[in-house]
C-alpha cells in the first residue's frame, strides 16, 4: 500500500540513506532524490556538524528517521534518555513515521550495538507490542518494525519468524518496514522459503521497505549492505512489489560505500518493479 | 603474534539459558546469558571461548539456547554474533583514537581495548560515547599503555575532548558588545559545555597532527584495498617521533562547526579555567595577573586581546 497510516498516508518513492561519504556532494550538487533516511542515533545529538548538515538536508529534502537502537525486543525498560532525545528530533525533522527494528540488543543497561534475533514465543510478542505501543504513544509518530537478518534460532522459539513478525504488527498495530534483503539472508541462513515469509506477513501493514547487499560465506550469508542488490532480492522486491504494492523503498549501502551516484542509480533500480506495478494495476 | 589471554567480563556469569521463554523475566535471562557470550573476549584467533564462565564447553552452553542448522553447530553460530560484537567495537575505538593507538602501537592498542571493553562495557546507545570512560581505565590500570602512561592519559583526554568538541552541546554565545556593556566585577561568564581545557604535559596536538597526516598519506597508498573480516590492525606504518615532555595548555572547541584546538599561553589557561569556576571576570583577572611571574607585560592590553579573541570565538555563554 503505498500511503497508509503505519507511514502517515505517504507515498515517498525511492530513497537512499544519508552517509558521511556523501555529505559533500549531496550539498553541493543538490542531486533529485525523493527522500533521504537517516540513523537516528547519529542525530540525537547536542550540537556541532551532524545538525547542521541536517539542517540542511532538511531544507532540500523529505527525511524518515530509522533507529538501531530502541530495542523494542529487551527485557529492559527503554532508556528514558534515548526515546527523549528521540522525540526532539521526531518534531524538529518532522519524519511522517519512524522505523526501527524488530530484535533486542542491551540487557541491564549494557549495550551489545548489534541486532539480536529475538525468541519467538507468545510472551515475547505481547511484550514487544507493549513497547511499540509506549513509544510510539510517547513519540506521536506511527512505527514501523523491520524484520532483521539473523545467524542463530532460539530452542524457545515457538512460531516462525514471519508469524511472529504478524503476531507483533497485530498486538501493537504497529507498521511493518519490510527488509527483502534480510528475508532473503535469514532464509538461507534458518533453511525456509523467504516467499512464504511474503506471502505469509499483513501486507497492508507495510509503510516502508529495505533492499540491500550481502555477502556470501561458506556456510553462512551476512548482511553487509556492502554490495550491490543481489538479483534472488531483487525477484523477492518484485514478487513483494505485487502483493504491497510500490511502498517507499529505502536502498542501504553502508560499508564500502561507493560514489553518490552508483548508490542513488543502483535505487533507482527499483523504480523498474514499482512501475510494472502501477502499469499492471492501472491496466 | 601472542596476545594476552582472554579475561571475562564484568557481568551476570555463571548464568543458563532458560529452556523456554514464557515471561519477561525468562526473557531477561535469555538475554543476560547472549550477552555475556558476546561480551566474552575473542580468543587470539578470533574464535568464541571454548569454556563458559563455569568452566563447563560453551558448546554444550550455546546448545542449550541456540539450534544448530545442517551447516554451523549452536557454537558457531552464537559465534558469530561473538566475533561481530567485537570487530564491531574494537574497529569503532581504533577510528576514534588514533593518537592513543599511535602512543601505545598497534598491537597493544587492540590488547588494551580489549581489556578495557571487558572491564566496560558500553553503557550507551550510541557508539559515540564508547570511549568515555578510557581515562579513568587508564588512570586505574596503567600497566596497558606502559611504558607511556602518561602520554597516553594525556592523549586519551585530548581525543575525548574531541569527540565533545565535535557534537557538544552548545548556548547562546554572549556578544562582545554584552561583555562590555556590563562592569568586569559584575560580569560572570561561562564557557560553552563543548569547550574543554586540558593541561597536558606532553605536545600531543603537534603528535596527533602528524599521525593523522601519515595515515591519511598512507590511505592514499592504499587505494581502495578495503578491509572485510577483522578489525583493522597491524599495518605496517611510518613511525612518528613520539612527542617530547613539554607543559602545554590547550583549547579544544569547535567554530562554524569545524574542530579546533588552540595552545593557550599559561596566564589565558588559568583565566579561562577561573572564569568555568564561577569567579567574575575581574576576579579571574586580579588572580592571575597577581600571581603571574611576568613583568614585561602590558596586562590591560593583553587582556582585552584575550578576552576579544575568545568572545569572537563564541567561547562564551551568560552565568
Amino acid at each position: 500500500m503505498p500511503a497508509n497510516p503505519f507511514n502517515g498516508y505517504t507515498d515517498y518513492g525511492i530513497g537512499i540513506g544519508l552517509r558521511v561519504p556523501h555529505y559533500r556532494h549531496i550539498l553541493a550538487k543538490k542531486p533529485v532524490v525523493d527522500w533521504f533516511e537517516i540513523i537516528s542515533e547519529n542525530f540525537m545529538v547536542d550540537g556541532g556538524r551532524p545538525l547542521e548538515v541536517l539542517d540542511a538536508i532538511l531544507e532540500q529534502y523529505r527525511v524518515v528517521q530509522h533507529g538501531v537502537a530502541i530495542y523494542f525486543g529487551s527485557a529492559d525498560k527503554f532508556n528514558r534518555e534515548h526515546l527523549r532525545r528521540l522525540k526532539r528530533l521526531v518534531k524538529y525533522t518532522k519524519t511522517p513515521w519512524l522505523s526501527d527494528h524488530l530484535c533486542w540488543g542491551s540487557v541491564d543497561g549494557r549495550y551489545t550495538h548489534d541486532l539480536l534475533p529475538m525468541p519467538y514465543t507468545f510472551a515475547v510478542a505481547r511484550h514487544t507490542a507493549e513497547k511499540i505501543r509506549a513509544a510510539r504513544d510517547f513519540l506521536e509518530v506511527p512505527i514501523c518494525v523491520e524484520n532483521v537478518s539473523s545467524y542463530a534460532e532460539y530452542h524457545a522459539s515457538e512460531m516462525t519468524e514471519w508469524e511472529f513478525l504478524t503476531e507483533v504488527s497485530e498486538l501493537a498495530d504497529c507498521g511493518i518496514l519490510l527488509d527483502v534483503n534480510n528475508i532473503y539472508v535469514s532464509s538461507q541462513n534458518h533453511n525456509f522459503n523467504p516467499y512464504d515469509y511474503l506471502n505469509n506477513i499483513p501486507h497492508h501493514r507495510v509503510g516502508q521497505m529495505h533492499i540491500a547487499g550481502h555477502s556470501k560465506f561458506e556456510k553462512y550469508i551476512l548482511d553487509t549492505h556492502d554490495h550491490p542488490v543481489l538479483d534472488p532480492v531483487w525477484k523477492m522486491y518484485a514478487h513483494a512489489i505485487k502483493l504491497i504494492g510500490p511502498t517507499a523503498t529505502l536502498l542501504e549501502w553502508d560499508d564500502r560505500i561507493p560514489s553518490f551516484d552508483e548508490v542513488h542509480n543502483e535505487a533507482l533500480k527499483a523504480n523498474k518493479f514499482r512501475d510494472a506495478q502501477l502499469a499492471a494495476s492501472t491496466a | 603474534m601472542k596476545r594476552s589471554k582472554p579475561t571475562n567480563s564484568v557481568t551476570h556469569n555463571s548464568r543458563r539459558a532458560p529452556p523456554e521463554i514464557n515471561s519477561v523475566r525468562q526473557l531477561r535471562e535469555l538475554q543476560r546469558v547472549m550477552s555475556n557470550a558476546l561480551f566474552r573476549p575473542l580468543t587470539p584467533r578470533w574464535g568464541m571461548q571454548k569454556r563458559w564462565t563455569d568452566g563447563s564447553a560453551m558448546a554444550d552452553v550455546a546448545s542449550e539456547f541456540i539450534k544448530p542448522n545442517d551447516r554451523l553447530s549452536s557454537f558457531e553460530r552464537l559465534e558469530i554474533y561473538n566475533r561481530q560484537y567485537w570487530f564491531r567495537v574494537l574497529d569503532c575505538l581504533y577510528d576514534d583514537y588514533p593518537g592513543l593507538r599511535a602512543v601505545v602501537g598497534e598491537r597493544k592498542f587492540l590488547k588494551l581495548a580489549r581489556a578495557y571493553l571487558a572491564r566496560y562495557p558500553s553503557d550507551s546507545y550510541t557508539l559515540r560515547d564508547l570511549g568515555s570512560r578510557l581515562e579513568k581505565f587508564l588512570h586505574d590500570e596503567p600497566n596497558w599503555s606502559a611504558p607511556r602512561q602518561e602520554l597516553a592519559l594525556d592523549m586519551v583526554r585530548f581525543e575525548w575532548a574531541q569527540v565533545v568538541a565535535f557534537d557538544g552541546p552548545a548556548e547562546e554565545p554572549i556578544t562582545p558588545d554584552e561583555i562590555l556593556d556590563t562592569p568586569p566585577d559584575k560580569l560572570k561568564l561561562r564557557l560553552q559545555p563543548y569547550l574543554s581545557l586540558l593541561e597536558l604535559d606532553f605536545e600531543v596536538d603537534d603528535f596527533l597532527i602528524a599521525i593523522k597526516k601519515r595515515d591519511s598519506d598512507a590511505l592514499r597508498g592504499e587505494a581502495s584495498n578495503a578491509m572485510n573480516a577483522a578489525p583493522k590492525a597491524h599495518r605496517r606504518r611510518r613511525r612518528v617521533r613520539f612527542p617530547k615532555r613539554s607543559k602545554i595548555h590547550l583549547a579544544v572547541h569547535r567554530h562554524d562547526n569545524m574542530l579546533y584546538y588552540m595552545r593557550l599561553d599559561a596566564d589565558a589557561f588559568a583565566v579561562l579555567r577561573l572564569l568555568g569556576r564561577d569567579l567574575t571576570v575581574e576576579a579571574a583577572c586580579v588572580e592571575v595577573v597577581s600571581q603571574s611571574a611576568r613583568t614585561e607585560i602590558d596586562w590591560p592590553k593583553q587582556i582585552k586581546e584575550w578576552f576579544d579573541t575568545w568572545s569572537t570565538l563564541g567561547w562564551f555563554c551568560r552565568a
